[in-house]
């Protein structure tokens, strides 16, 4: 079972409308030759459709998906963003190698919901593994397509014909040729193309498959990327919004009266949405402060210490999500068992860019620059909070400062484009830090239990696994393991009241980080007890040759001597499964049994991920990964209580910093052959885990619960 | 209240008149329209608003625009060369030392202001001249290559 059928994504009530026009894009992008896909031709949609839980809706139009320029340059048109993951670098390459052009002759096109085909967003890493494989075809269909031109300009039959960085050759006599900027002059010739062609084999890929550099580099280091507060259009308000001091607090008492009073103010008062505008933030911040309000709080009691018990209370009837054997059965054969309760708490996305968006109306067009991570989603928010059709709101998305999935909901550019009308002028709403956090859609906290046994054999016996409110992405079962059973319980999708305190949502790789880390630190435990080198414990436990393999390339790598646990070395492995991909993580660690603290001194992550597009950027997304997972294994974590938020700034949640970093180490499996799967989130999900285990490792004492803070390390040392 | 304020911006003297006691930051970015400085967390505690005044990297977000006066002030817009990249901001591009690119503004000045000072510095020296500059994507050991690889570029130069 791959953890992959259970993309856990959870929009808030979703409709898709398809306001796109073939004239209307054909009118915004100029001339040139148009190539366009219908949906029939779109394993994507399917697939995509298939994970969501509401595929209703899908546009029924068409998807257009490159132009060739008069100027030689093909424009690729993706509702995909780009917030660092590096989509920008590797769908170029993709559709370089299919329409056998150099990388740097194609232009990304992306997040503009006037110029870009409909897409649901950028998350949970679907671009290359969903998008990539029709762009692909789309490249090829492209390149055929030319050909065909060129056969008709030279009287040439195609089947004379070769292509080489985007010119047309006669294959015989390679002085007759014709290149795709010739071919596309003084034209605008639209094709839309049915059947199948061919994409390449790998051993013809002369882009794919090969470390390249980010395209976006230039702009971003010499600061002129844009990202969604750097524009300025003229007349514009920066805005500023009264907030509540917490989750569920009501507005009692409001005196505007000092707030108006400050020059150049513009105070906006429209039901819920209480704003300052001011043509410089600072002083619409300050003018902010003149504010006089009262809110009422409610009192839940819930905070960051009893939210367990508080879920376990509420949590509904449980789900079987996986099941084989019979657990009655094994529990009798095991000669002893292990149950034990893993827990997580919330963590926040805390991207360096905080949400932005500019929002401007014209008429009975709005138009709204934002950092989000699904453009249409945004549209869709923005157009039902005016109550004006979808097709009246562009969004555009310059480049995002960071996602992790924190970005999917776009609250902000509700905000902004509510202003906007409300004012009359253009209006930027720029999250502060502190507003970041309180509206952020945390990593819900969760609680998983599993229960286990040994048979006289030392091996797994049985295995029963709950879920609460992690959801099931990575809570699936791929050990041998002969009675097993997972259930999840969760409440998504069922209309009702959500358990937690306020908002929460997908957290890069959402769910595994927390089922990993229950699975991965209980697998250990349980070698620990059979007295089994915990690597050779997962590889009697695995008949999956995909994740031996990448436990051996880890092992090999980091140099794994096997030995029985705890050790006293400080090193732990563990492994997992996202988006199709397999990763496997060895660490090792240093406790400093006086204060608590954990140094992590070296990862080496391996991973499996099919065809790596641009190896160079599957690297840099490994790293990110294992370096943003230091963070919640170690660190991260939200305190709160009664709905207030007490974590609101970087002084008291600590990000990894530099001092924290280890020696990083990464091994690409190379499997070229196989379709590309998820990039952008594996290799964090085993972080937990293997600094847990290393750290059991390290001092014989087993944390369960993330994150292994100094002071729960303290604890721990001292109850032993 | 307003007053004049007269200043070095990227080489070029600059005059404004603006409210002293608004932060360098906002005018930076809002008045005159330089956005490489970034806005991360307002309380100098992530770096990504970092700007050089003498050649020392500060964080605009905690700083007065009057307290510039008569000052030498470089956003990430000037630092590089006439069509020149400057070496830092080149070896952060062949290290792919970045992702989001957000905080790289930020992490370029103040790795500037590290080479003045430390013209070679050692790995830890790196690390310690960093470390209250927070990157989210986690392109931190990267970073760390580009600023030694720099310095090696810059003193072969100089």
């Amino acid at each position: 079972m791959l953890t992959d059928e259970f993309l856990d994504i959870d929009f808030l009530d979703e409709t898709i409308k398809m306001q796109f026009s073939r004239r209307q894009f054909l009118t915004a992008a100029g001339g040139g030759i148009f190539l366009f896909f219908t949906l029939g031709d779109m394993a994507i949609f399917s697939r995509e459709g298939q994970a969501s839980s509401a595929p209703q809706g899908l546009p029924d139009d068409f998807n257009a998906y490159l132009k060739i320029g008069a100027d030689g340059r093909i424009s690729c048109y993706t509702g995909k963003i780009e917030m660092g993951q590096g989509a920008v670098t590797a769908l170029a390459l993709m559709l370089a190698d299919e329409l056998d052009v150099e990388p740097e002759k194609v232009d990304m096109v992306m997040g503009d919901t006037d110029l870009c085909p409909y897409d649901r967003g950028t998350f949970g890493s679907m671009t290359i593994r969903f998008f990539g494989p029709p762009l692909r075809e789309a490249g090829a269909k492209g390149r055929r397509v030319l050909m065909e031109l060129a056969a008709e300009r030279l009287q040439i039959p195609v089947k004379d014909l070769e292509t080489e960085r985007g010119v047309i050759f006669d294959k015989t006599n390679r002085q007759r040729q014709i290149s795709y900027a010739q071919l596309a002059q003084g034209k605008k010739i639209v094709r839309q193309l049915l059947g199948a062609v061919a994409i390449k084999k790998p051993s013809a890929f002369k882009s794919m498959g090969k470390p390249a550099l980010r395209r976006d580099a230039q702009e971003k280091v010499t600061g002129q990327a844009k990202f969604a507060m750097d524009f300025r259009l003229p007349g514009m308000l920066y805005a500023k919004i009264l907030r509540p001091p917490a989750h569920g607090a009501k507005l009692k008492d409001l005196d505007l009266s000092a707030a108006r009073q400050v020059p150049g103010v513009q105070v906006i008062q429209d039901g819920d949405l209480i704003a300052v505008l001011h043509k410089h933030p600072d002083a619409a911040a300050a003018a902010l402060e003149k504010i006089k309000a009262r809110f009422e709080r409610t009192a839940s009691g819930i905070d960051d210490k009893n939210i367990f018990d508080h879920l376990l209370k509420v949590a509904p009837e449980g789900k079987v999500v996986a099941r084989d054997g019979d657990l009655q059965k094994g529990m009798k054969a095991a000669v002893t068992n292990l149950d034990q309760t893993y827990l997580d708490g919330y963590v926040a996305h805390a991207p360096m860019e905080p949400h932005v968006a500019l929002a401007h109306v014209e008429g009975d067009k709005v138009t709204v620059r934002a950092s989000t991570q699904a453009p249409f989603l945004a549209r869709d928010e923005v157009a039902n909070a005016l109550g004006i059709p979808s097709g009246n709101v562009r969004v555009i998305t310059p480049f995002v400062g960071g996602g992790f999935g924190g970005k999917t909901r776009n609250r902000q550019a509700v905000e902004a484009a509510r202003l906007a009308k409300l004012s009359g002028k253009p209006v930027q709403v720029a999250w502060s830090r502190k507003e970041e956090f309180f509206y952020d859609s945390f990593r819900p906290a969760a609680v998983v239990k599993i229960k286990s046994g040994l048979t006289a054999k030392g091996r797994i016996g049985f295995w029963d696994y709950h879920v609460y409110f992690a959801g099931q992405r990575g809570g699936g079962q791929f050990y041998a393991i002969p009675h097993y059973s997972v259930i999840a319980y969760d409440m998504r999708g069922e209309g009702r009241r959500s358990p937690h305190p306020f908002g929460t949502g997908q957290w890069r790789a959402p769910g595994n980080n927390t089922n990993t880390f229950g699975r991965e630190c209980h697998i250990d435990s349980l070698a620990a007890m059979a007295g089994i080198d915990p690597l050779e414990f997962r590889l009697l436990h695995l008949t999956d040759p995909q994740m031996q393999r990448v436990l051996k390339a880890a092992a090999d790598k980091f140099g794994w001597v096997p030995a029985k646990q705890p050790s006293g070395r400080g090193i732990g492995v563990a492994c997992g499964q996202d988006t199709g991909t397999c990763v496997a993580t060895m660490a090792e660690v240093e406790v400093d049994k006086r204060t608590g603290h954990v140094q992590v001194k070296r990862l080496v992550c391996a991973q499996d991920m099919g065809l790596a597009v641009n190896p160079e950027g599957a690297t840099l997304q490994m790293e990110g990964c294992m370096t943003m997972g230091l963070g919640y294994a170690l660190k991260e974590h939200i305190r709160f209580k009664d709905g207030e938020i007490f974590d609101l700034n970087f002084d008291t949640y600590e990000l990894p910093r530099f001092s924290w970093l280890p020696k990083l180490e990464t091994v690409i499996i190379d499997n070229k052959e196989s379709a590309p799967q998820g990039g952008g989130e594996p290799a964090i999900i085993t972080m937990g885990a293997v600094i847990a285990n290393a750290v059991y490792d390290a001092i014989g004492v087993r944390l369960m619960q993330m994150p292994l803070s100094p002071e729960s390390i303290m604890t721990a040392l001292k109850e032993r | 209240m307003d007053e004049k304020i007269k200043f070095t911006l990227n080489g070029k003297a600059t005059t404004i008149t603006v409210d002293g006691e608004r932060k360098l930051l906002w005018v930076l970015r809002t008045d005159l329209g330089l956005t490489g400085t970034k806005y991360g967390c307002g309380e100098g505690l992530c770096g990504a608003c970092t700007v050089l005044i003498n050649k020392e990297a500060v964080r605009s977000c905690q700083i007065a625009a009057k307290d510039v006066q008569g000052k030498e002030v470089i956003t990430i817009e000037g630092i590089a060369g006439k069509g020149r990249l400057h070496p830092l901001q080149k070896s952060f591009m062949e290290h792919d030392a970045l992702q989001c690119g957000y905080c790289t503004p930020g992490m370029i000045l103040t790795a500037y202001a590290l080479l003045r000072n430390n013209p070679r510095p050692s790995t830890s020296d790196i690390i310690k001249g960093m470390d209250t500059n927070l990157c989210r994507c986690g392109a931190h050991n990267r970073i760390i290559k580009a600023i030694q690889d720099a310095a090696g570029k810059m003193q072969g130069r100089s």
